[in-house]
């Protein structure tokens, strides 16, 4: 299985948290590049999705179902920031 | 529903408050067996937020568990369990300016294909190159739509075949490579917007051989569907 692109977790990520954070920036805790979530490099192993930084491999968070509902749970992610498309 | 290929299906669906999309976002599709078991995944809208109708593209991969039954199966009035429409990363909207660089690896040609109708559709003037690639000429989808945008003003249309080619092809009948790259492409110091879809393979060696070129990563968008 190859990896994609954070943009494939668009729809899990939005039933988890109510908005689209995609188009979003955020930070890698571990090796600090920053970009896009929707660049990042996303597995999507059912029941869950793993988000991990396109420059270090880092996890960055993790989406699982858990009966309907959506978790996340933040590894590596530093921050988000709502940017202009 | 109509077929593009033997492999390749549109699938127009009525969603019932369906908010309108941006050219460039997907739906996650779900399907559940009767045991209870889930497969999910993200299908490209083919449409122009303009048509507002919710137009998918689908290609049947090997064992696929959606696409399968999507493709093959799927008959006019069943129910899907749709989300969407999501992803903010992948999308054009006008403002965003252009040139536009749109490159395509077989069925990765249907965000790109949203994108164009809505360069079109929406008075945008920004200037469009598509580069496509194709197995052979029977995987062309979209093609007389293509040809037809390709005659619109600023809009130029390459196409590459890597196994087979039409008949007396004057084109190119290899792989997206730098050469090609660098002569369909707009030069680096323009700062096009570019986006590319397709099979990883071909977007990690688009991608990388644009940013060898000199564009801006931030500017190069990729789509890779496994």
């Amino acid at each position: 299985m190859n990896a994609l692109d954070g943009n494939a977790m668009a729809g899990r990520l939005q039933a988890a948290f109510g908005i689209d954070v995609s188009g979003m920036d955020g930070a890698c805790g571990v090796c600090g590049a920053t970009g896009a979530v929707g660049a990042q490099r996303a597995w999507l192993v059912a029941p869950g999705a793993v988000l991990r930084c396109r420059a270090c491999d880092a996890v960055l968070l993790v989406v699982v179902e858990v009966r309907g509902s959506f978790r996340v749970s933040f590894d590596h992610l530093a921050w988000l920031e709502a940017v202009d498309a | 529903m109509r077929a593009e290929t033997p492999r390749v299906r549109t699938l127009v669906l009525d969603v019932p408050d369906w908010p309108g999309h941006l050219a460039g976002q997907h739906v996650d599709v779900r399907l559940t067996a009767e045991d209870g078991y889930t497969a999910e995944r993200s299908y490209s809208l083919a449409s122009s937020p303009e048509d507002g109708r919710v137009v998918l593209g689908v290609e049947r991969v090997d064992d696929g568990e959606v696409s399968g039954y999507l493709v093959d199966v799927a008959e006019r009035g069943d129910r899907l369990e749709v989300r969407g429409p999501v992803g903010l990363y992948f999308v054009w909207r006008p403002e965003t300016g252009g040139p536009l660089l749109l490159v395509g690896g077989g069925s990765g040609v249907v965000p790109l294909m949203s994108i164009l109708r809505h360069r079109l559709a929406s008075g945008s003037e920004v200037p469009v190159r598509l580069l496509l690639s194709w197995r052979t000429p029977d995987d062309v989808i979209y093609g007389e739509e293509l040809e037809r945008a390709a005659s619109a003003n600023g809009v130029e249309v390459a196409h590459t075949f890597t196994r087979s080619t039409p008949e007396g092809w004057p084109g190119y009948a290899r792989r997206i490579d730098a050469a090609m790259l660098e002569e369909v492409a707009w030069p680096a110091a323009v700062r096009a917007h570019v986006y590319v879809c397709g099979p990883t393979g071909l977007v990690e060696s688009v991608a990388s051989s644009l940013v060898e070129l000199g564009h801006e990563p931030r500017r190069v968008r990729t789509e890779r569907f496994g």
